[in-house]
């Protein structure tokens, strides 16, 4: 589904590691080796604040490898990242959190035997009744609590899940645990929320909710980068698509030009799929514009 | 069969100070396993350094009975420290594993021959209570239905369950604070936490050092009930016992580990009366009649009733099975 409607982001450059007007995040030389293997390998990506970024590849580009290192969950072997102007390589997670970069997981990790209600809870940052010695005295947090809970029930009233607030996290269906991690990382109050695959397990008929979600977040001012194979989802709600392939950044742009880029289609694929790696005289099936890897 | 005088010596362990130094270690154990998720396997570990640092301040250095509770309480800190800092960033197992031997080692090491002179050795230390009885306010003992404690042992009593009580509280409080929010995420999914911006690290060092420190604790009340330490009373099945407490009485529940502990002290001391009965009477096979088979079968009996309990209650007493039935 082209986009009709200009947008900001139309004018730039359609080439891996194009500068971005106002980058959020800055990712130079990372790579993450895992004996022979280079999992990841992006020489430089910049990410614009404020617009969803749909980071995109076939099953082992490194996706999820890839977010794992931004979010201090896996060690690059080299590499730095500017959030916000703060250097994040080596940054542990929770330190990446409290920062504003606010990540969750491809398979859902709800708090299973934590409510709905104190899963959200969880979320706020700055909690002085979290400290060892003032959590005895309820006195010294209770206010505290009390606006975190109120927070928490207009972000629960969002996501539909307010009547689920007092039943245990594991009692929700898959969808509503999409629905209930992505409310609690909200909580955190982030600039940026990275989404591990949203949709993936998801009950088609609960997708196109959660894609409204998303949209909200940008809208309100948040920027996104989301982790997804369909295309289709992708596609829909996307400013920005950023395309992964055995680790490297093989092409980026406004999801049109993405979906008639020849290096991913190749990518998707196979590079063999219709020619031999050597012969270029075959034409392509979609388009000639082929970007440089 | 004199089933009244067992029952009245089960009576009698269940609720006397031995009980009560395993509430104190199954609460510990409460923090790390039912809230944390730490799989403590060295319990005892925690207990033998309270016990020795009492023990070794009083009867080797000659220290007074209050600077000893604080070497106790500061070995079991250091000891928790000593053994997350390596261990708490590693997967579960590792702690798990590290925990058994770390314990085991310790109980070797203060047994062992060349440490006699601080430690006692294999023959431990003694008279290193005087000072807690001579505080003793108490004029006569205790007298509980068909039996009296003797004034000592009653004051011990008093002291170490009014101690399992405060425990109790101080943990309550702790986990029903946003605190205790943070140790049950860690139990649920530590990477989840990590992600929300709490440091996992930190919160599970906590955990280790204050339900140590409760170990400890109890170490130090065991010490004082029997006015000795000796090594070999720390063995690897204090802390399995203590676990059997928690799983009993419902882990990550506030009064489980006491009431767990009550009734654990009621069976195993009324089991061994009934086999050591039943063996005077001749009632049982040969096998079961040696001068050992009175410790090994209560065991067998004992762990008999454990399996009945996992397979049929295995949320414990105080335990919500809806809670347990959740996939983690």
């Amino acid at each position: 589904m082209p986009e009709t409607t200009p947008h900001a982001m139309d004018t730039l450059d359609k080439r891996p590691g194009v500068a971005k007007p106002d980058p959020i995040l800055v990712i130079d030389g990372v790579q993450r080796r895992f004996g022979g293997l280079k999992a990841v390998d992006v020489d430089h990506l910049e990410i614009q604040r404020g617009v969803i970024t749909a980071l995109i590849g076939p099953n082992g580009a490194g996706k999820t490898t890839f977010f794992n290192l931004l979010t201090g969950f896996d060690t690059p072997d080299e590499g730095r990242w500017i959030f916000e102007g703060d250097e994040l390589g080596g940054v542990p997670s929770h330190k990446v959190a409290r920062k504003g970069m606010v990540r969750t997981f491809q398979l859902t990790k709800a708090l299973s035997r934590l409510t709905v209600m104190d899963n959200m809870l969880l979320g706020a940052t700055g909690q002085r009744g979290e400290r060892f010695l003032p959590a005895l005295f309820r006195p010294g947090w209770s206010k505290q609590e009390e606006a975190n809970r109120v927070r928490a029930e207009e972000l629960l009233g969002r996501f539909k899940l307010l009547d689920k607030k007092d039943d245990y996290a594991g009692e929700l269906s898959g969808g509503q645990r999409k629905l209930l991690e992505m409310a609690r990382a909200l909580m955190v109050q982030p600039s940026l929320v990275m989404l591990d695959e949203p949709m993936a397990g998801v009950n088609p008929a609960l997708v196109q909710s959660l894609l409204e979600h998303v949209t909200a977040l940008r809208n309100e001012g948040m920027s996104v980068i989301f982790v997804e194979h369909d295309m289709d989802v992708v596609m829909g709600i996307s400013d920005w698509v950023v395309v992964l392939a055995e680790g490297q950044v093989i092409a980026e742009g406004r999801p049109a030009d993405i979906m008639s880029d020849r290096a991913v289609i190749d990518a998707y694929l196979g590079r063999s799929h219709d020619e031999p790696e050597t012969d270029t005289s075959t034409p392509a099936p979609d388009g000639p514009d082929r970007t440089e890897e | 069969m004199d089933l009244e005088a067992i029952l009245g010596t089960a009576l009698r362990s269940a609720v006397g100070p031995q009980a009560a130094v395993y509430a104190l270690l199954a609460i510990g154990l409460n923090v790390h396993y039912g809230y944390t998720g730490l799989l403590n396997f060295g319990q005892v570990g925690f207990m033998l350094v309270g016990a020795y640092g009492l023990g070794i301040s009083v009867a080797t250095w000659g220290l007074s009975l209050w600077a000893g509770i604080v070497v106790g309480l500061i070995a079991g800190v250091l000891l928790a420290l000593l053994l997350g800092a390596p261990t708490l960033r590693l997967r579960a197992d590792y702690f798990a594993i590290t925990t058994i031997a770390v314990a085991e080692v310790l109980r070797l090491v203060f047994r062992s021959s060349p440490a006699t002179p601080i430690t006692g050795g294999p023959f431990g230390l003694q008279s290193i209570a005087n000072e807690f009885y001579a505080l003793n306010p108490l004029t006569r003992g205790i007298r509980l239905g068909p039996f009296t404690y003797s004034v000592n042992v009653s004051w011990s009593l008093i002291v170490t369950w009014a101690l399992v009580l405060l425990a109790t509280i101080l943990v309550t409080l702790l986990v029903r604070s946003p605190w205790g929010r943070v140790l049950r995420s860690i139990r649920e999914d530590e990477d989840a936490a990590r992600a929300l911006g709490k440091n996992v690290f930190s919160y599970k060092m906590q955990s280790l050092v204050l339900g140590g420190v409760l170990g400890s604790v109890g170490g130090i009340m065991f010490a004082i009930a029997g006015s000795t330490v000796n090594a070999d009373a720390f063995r690897p099945q204090i802390t399995f016992f203590a676990y059997a407490i928690l799983i009993l009485g419902g882990a990550a529940t506030r009064i489980g580990p006491i009431v767990g502990a009550i009734i654990f002290w009621f069976l195993f001391s009324g089991v061994q009366g009934l086999v050591r009965d039943a063996q005077g009477a001749d009632l049982l096979p040969g096998v079961l009649s040696g001068a050992n088979a009175v410790g090994a079968s209560a065991l067998i009996l004992m762990g008999t009733a454990l399996v009945l309990l996992v397979v049929f209650r295995p949320q414990g007493i105080f335990g919500d099975l809806r809670e347990l039935k959740l996939d983690a």
